[in-house]
Parts: structure tokens; C-alpha cells; sequence
């Protein structure tokens, strides 16, 4: 377990080592300016500002301070708002994109469940036929789109939701909405098929005969067993929600980490681009790995590659 | 054996007669022979939604090779009748600019099409070759190449793709570059658990002792039997693709104006969403049927490809 896990911290090391070069040069080789929208500045001032923040400096110069300063977790000022940290930035905006976030995640993960398990229970009938429709559909529809939607209908003809904005809790509901039903969708698919096989199984079968209702045998027996894979998919449920965000935030105006990413791609704020990278890097990697670890926790049939026998 | 055994409730032994071994039944076929792949081909058009995936495809491309041939106007053209609704003469309306949206919508489905068959394509081929040379020569090479594709796939897909297009000038080429450059590794994972399944089979093994060659190993044995699961994972990466480029045409990465994708249209029309809904419904209605029917057409292809779902 052990060496597993350290195992897994080198690929992330590399990983990220990777992205930070990568982001780096690729930054370097960018056309555009993070000055460019103040151009009427005499040259001096131009010069005065690339020597602020190292630009005239070789590359391989700029590289190692880029290096340095990654490490230590210190990306420096913004490039486009002056006097704002990177740091500051991301520890502004991250707890809103955290808080839609985690409601993001909770919806799809209890309303794929849902939906799945009603699917599995009346396999082959109406409330599978409609479950189904619905998780395909929230499959198919991607979530900008399913976003704007909403927004029209639910917010702007029918007055049910603010439009947009980020004043309290019932302004999170439609994004979060928004993001969770592609993943709702997914989570709703693998647990009917999981429940299905689990269905056939002979502790099913007893606990049935035993007298157990449906539910109660889906809720102290089958589900536990038909979860496996759905916690397989927590990582790249994790992934999308972190990119879901970039778009959602943006449509409804919330000021979370996720716009800021998008506005600093824009204005080509580098600082912000590879702090706001890095960050997200770090978080998603590590979602991953908790993920692969939570699974062989919970599974014990399951032994991890590399781990001692 | 007592008498009583042979019981079965108040049935007498006595009612039960041998009927013997009818010989020409036993070993008459219950079917005709069929060959795997037309099997495939009639499990494949029971399914329903996977035919409907198929029917919409169809329609999708035809209408996108042929709408902008014969549409009276043209996508970039602009009318001078500004986000008019829906009529006889502009069936789904025109834009802020006096540009048809029908029209539109199509030549974006070229592009959409495009780039999301393309970025398929060239998955295909790298992943193809990356796992087939890994799994076909093991040992170290196979070590290093998995560890690369591990590595590599640890990468956040996204943020290196949209990073990637800050750094092209947007266009159709970098798009397909950014979305190929990790896109591979899904394929070259299948196509090696693949090669090393069939490659420890008895009847390669077999093969081999008769003295068949590498290049007869590859042609009669991995290509066919590998070929389901690229089929199928190829046919899920297109609807993926798709997704992902008008994801990143939404956040304004994608392919210039005045060409537009659906991502890029969908986006321009949820900005006039209140005055005019009609150019976001639209395009959101053709990508959401684009990729509901290629994912219906994928997961039909699975079911009839699997030989466990055999009637």
C-alpha cells in the first residue's frame, strides 16, 4: 500500500513537472502581451515593467525563477490587476468554486443514485423507461447548453431562480444544477447496470425470500455492492466538475476561481494562468489518487499494482 | 437404487417411456451458420436506438453536405434583417448581424463533423500503433511506452487543451492538434490489453508452431479480434470530440469567425438569449442529437460486439 501510494506520488511529481514546463514555454511562446491593451505607454515604461516582473531576462533564467517560485507556491502579482497576488486571487475566488463545487457533486451523486436505482428497480417499465430518458438526455445535452436553457426558462420566463449572480444559496442551485446532470446522467447509467447484476446474486435472491421489501434489500443490501463502480467514476467526476465550472461560472456571472482562469487566458495575465494551472493540476491530481486509495479501501478484493501481497 | 427414489410425487415410474436417441435430430443445426460479423449486423439492427443513431447520422450529414450547397444564401452573408424569428424564408431565424442561422447551423455541423471524425481518426492511428507496438514487444519497450501513456494521462486533459489554444492562433488545425494530443491514450490502453489477451490465446500459440508468421499472426488473428473494441471506442470518441470542441468554442478558443461551429453559435445565442432564443435552440438541439446519437450508435455497437449478450 505504502509503495503504492509513493509510487503514485512520482507519477504526480513528474505530472506536474511536466505541466509547469509545458505551461511555461508554452506561455513563452504565446503571441500577445499582458501590456498590450496599455500600449500608449512610452517604451521606457514598457521596459520598466518587463524588468518588474523578469521578462527581460533569458529564458533559462526565467525558467529557474518560475521553477523556484512554483515551488514555494508563490506565482506573484497579477499582470493585468495590479498589486493582486496570484495567492490572493485563488484564495478569494477557490471557496466559492469550492462550495458550487462540492453542491455540484452531492446533486450528481444522489440524483444519478436515485435514478439508477429506481431504473434497476422497475427494470423494463415505465419509471425505467423515464429514468433512463433522463440520464441519456442528461448525457447528450452538454451542460453550457443545458445552462442556458435554464436560464431562460426556469430564471427568466417562469422567475424561479435569480438569473445570475452569487448572493446567497438559492443562486448556486441552477449552476450547480447545470454541472451535475451530465455526471448525474453517467453515475444514473453505471448503477442501473451494476444493480442489474447484483439483482441475479444469490444474497439478493435470499434476502428477497427472506421476506426483506425491494427497498429495504436495495438499501442494506444490493446498493453497497452495486456502488463499486460509481466510486470509480468520483475522479473524473471530480475533473468535471473542475472544468464544468469554467463555463457555468462564466454564464452565471459567479466569481469563482473557475472565471478567473477563463479572463486570465484572455487577457493573457501569465502569472494567474500558471498559478490558477498549477493549483487546479495539484487538486485534480490528488482527487484522483484519493479516489484510487478509497477504492481499495472499500473493496478488499481489490490489491493495488505494486502493493506488498 | 430403490423403486421409491424414482418417485416424483404421485407420478408412477410407469408413465415415463424411453423415447432413445433420435440421431438425425441431435445433430442437425438449430440455425443457419452465420458469420461473427453478420451476427453482429443483426443484433445490431435490433437495437432500436442504436438504428435511430444511425437514421439521425445520416440525415445530420447529408443535410450538413448539402444545405449550404443549395441554401439560397450563404453563412456568412448578411441579409439585413437583424434576429428575426423563425419564418417560411429563414426557417430557424437570422443573427445579430442578418446572417441565415439554418444555414449556419450546417456549415457549423461541417466543422463540428469534422473535427470531432478527425480528431477520431488520428486517435485511431496513434493509439493503434502506440499499443500494438507495446503490447506486441513487452518486456522493457512495453514498461517505458505504458509509463509515458500513464504519465501523460495524469495530465488534466482540459486545462493542457485549452492552455494549447492560447498558444495556436485558434483555427480548425490547432483544434484538432489539442484535441488529439492526450485523446490517444484511451486507444493505445485498449488496443494493448487487447494484444496481450490474444497474444497468450492457445490458438496463436498454436498458429505459431505451425509456423505462422508475425505478419499472419497480425492479419489473421489481432486485427479481427481487436477490431470490435476500436470500433466501438472510436465511435465514443467522435461524440467526446465533438463535446470538447464546442465546450471550447464556448469559452471563445475555438475556430474564427465568420466560419462558426455549433460551440461558437451557442454561445453567441445564449448571450442574445432573452431577445433572441431561437440561435441558442438551435444549435444546442443539433449538438445534443449529434451526441446522443453517436453514443447510442457506440453503445449498440458494444452490445452486439460482446459475445456474453449472445441470445
Amino acid at each position: 500500500m505504502l509503495r503504492y501510494i509513493f509510487k503514485r506520488l512520482v507519477y504526480i511529481l513528474i505530472a506536474l513537472f511536466i505541466i509547469i514546463t509545458a505551461t511555461f514555454f508554452l506561455m513563452k511562446l504565446a503571441p500577445g502581451s499582458p501590456f498590450a491593451s496599455e500600449r500608449d505607454f512610452p517604451p521606457q515604461i514598457e521596459e520598466q515593467l518587463n524588468a518588474k516582473y523578469g521578462l527581460d531576462n533569458p529564458w533559462y533564467i526565467q525558467y529557474k525563477d518560475y521553477l523556484v517560485d512554483t515551488v514555494s507556491f508563490d506565482f506573484g502579482e497579477s499582470m493585468k490587476y495590479k498589486g493582486r497576488s496570484t495567492n490572493d486571487i485563488i484564495s478569494e475566488s477557490f471557496p466559492i468554486s469550492l462550495t458550487l463545487g462540492i453542491e455540484a457533486m452531492i446533486l450528481s451523486i444522489g440524483l444519478g443514485i436515485f435514478l439508477g436505482v429506481v431504473a434497476a428497480l422497475y427494470h423494463n417499465k415505465f419509471p425505467d423507461y423515464l429514468a433512463s430518458t433522463i440520464a441519456v438526455l442528461g448525457i447528450s445535452v452538454p451542460s453550457f447548453i443545458l445552462a442556458g436553457l435554464m436560464q431562460y426558462f426556469l430564471a427568466f420566463k417562469l422567475d424561479l431562480f435569480p438569473v445570475s449572480g452569487w448572493k446567497g444559496f438559492n443562486y448556486s442551485i441552477l449552476p450547480a444544477l447545470a454541472i451535475a446532470i451530465t455526471h448525474a446522467g453517467f453515475i444514473a447509467k453505471l448503477t442501473r447496470s451494476s444493480m442489474l447484476e447484483q439483482a441475479n446474486s444469490d444474497y439478493v435472491k435470499m434476502a428477497r425470500s427472506k421476506g426483506l421489501g425491494k427497498w429495504s434489500v436495495v438499501i442494506r443490501h444490493s446498493l453497497r455492492n452495486a456502488l463499486m463502480p460509481v466510486i470509480t467514476y468520483l475522479g473524473p467526476l471530480t475533473a468535471g466538475v473542475v472544468t464544468g465550472s469554467f463555463i457555468i461560472e462564466q454564464i452565471f456571472a459567479i466569481p469563482g476561481l473557475g472565471r478567473h482562469f477563463v479572463t486570465s487566458i484572455t487577457n493573457r495575465d501569465y502569472t494567474v494562468i500558471m498559478g490558477t494551472t498549477v493549483f487546479y493540476s495539484i487538486i485534480l491530481l490528488f482527487a484522483v489518487l484519493v479516489v484510487d486509495i478509497l477504492y481499495s479501501v472499500i473493496d478488499p478484493r481489490i490489491k493495488l499494482k505494486g502493493a506488498k501481497k | 437404487m430403490a423403486k421409491k427414489d424414482l418417485q416424483f410425487g404421485n407420478i408412477e415410474p410407469d408413465k415415463f417411456r424411453v423415447v432413445g436417441i433420435k440421431q438425425d435430430e441431435t445433430e442437425k443445426l438449430a440455425d443457419k451458420s452465420v458469420s461473427f460479423w453478420k451476427e453482429v449486423f443483426l443484433r445490431f439492427s435490433q437495437n432500436k436506438l442504436a438504428i435511430f443513431g444511425i437514421i439521425a447520422l445520416v440525415i445530420i450529414a447529408l443535410l450538413a453536405i448539402f444545405v449550404p450547397v443549395f441554401s439560397p444564401y450563404s453563412y456568412r452573408e448578411q441579409l439585413g434583417i437583424y434576429n428575426a424569428p423563425p419564418s417560411a424564408s429563414h426557417w430557424f431565424g437570422t443573427d445579430d448581424l442578418g446572417r441565415d442561422v439554418f444555414v449556419r447551423v450546417w456549415q457549423g455541423a461541417r466543422i463540428s463533423l469534422f473535427i470531432g471524425i478527425t480528431a477520431a481518426v488520428i486517435d485511431l492511428i496513434i493509439g493503434v500503433l502506440w499499443g500494438s507496438i507495446s503490447g506486441l514487444a513487452g518486456g522493457r519497450l512495453d514498461n517505458i511506452m505504458m509509463r509515458i501513456a500513464d504519465v501523460l494521462s495524469a495530465v488534466p486533459y482540459l486545462l493542457v487543451v485549452i492552455i494549447l489554444l492560447v498558444v495556436l492562433e485558434p483555427g480548425l488545425l490547432p483544434m484538432i492538434i489539442a484535441l488529439s494530443i492526450t485523446g490517444w491514450i484511451n486507444m493505445a490502453r485498449i488496443v494493448r490489453g487487447e494484444v496481450l489477451s490474444i497474444k497468450n490465446q492457445e490458438y496463436v500459440l498454436a498458429a505459431r508452431t505451425l509456423g505462422a508468421s508475425t505478419w499472419h499472426l497480425i492479419k489473421r488473428h489481432l486485427v479481427p479480434n481487436a477490431l470490435g473494441a476500436i470500433l466501438v471506442t472510436m465511435t465514443l470518441t467522435i461524440p467526446s470530440a465533438i463535446f470538447t470542441e464546442s465546450f471550447l468554442s464556448y469559452l471563445g478558443l475555438g475556430v474564427p469567425a465568420p466560419t462558426a461551429s455549433w460551440g461558437t453559435m451557442a454561445s453567441e445565442g445564449n448571450k442574445a438569449l432573452t431577445s433572441a432564443p431561437w440561435r441558442l435552440f438551435f444549435p444546442a438541439f443539433f449538438i445534443s442529437l449529434t451526441i446522443f446519437a453517436f453514443n447510442a450508435v457506440g453503445d449498440g455497437l458494444r452490445d452486439a460486439l460482446d459475445p456474453k449478450l449472445r441470445k
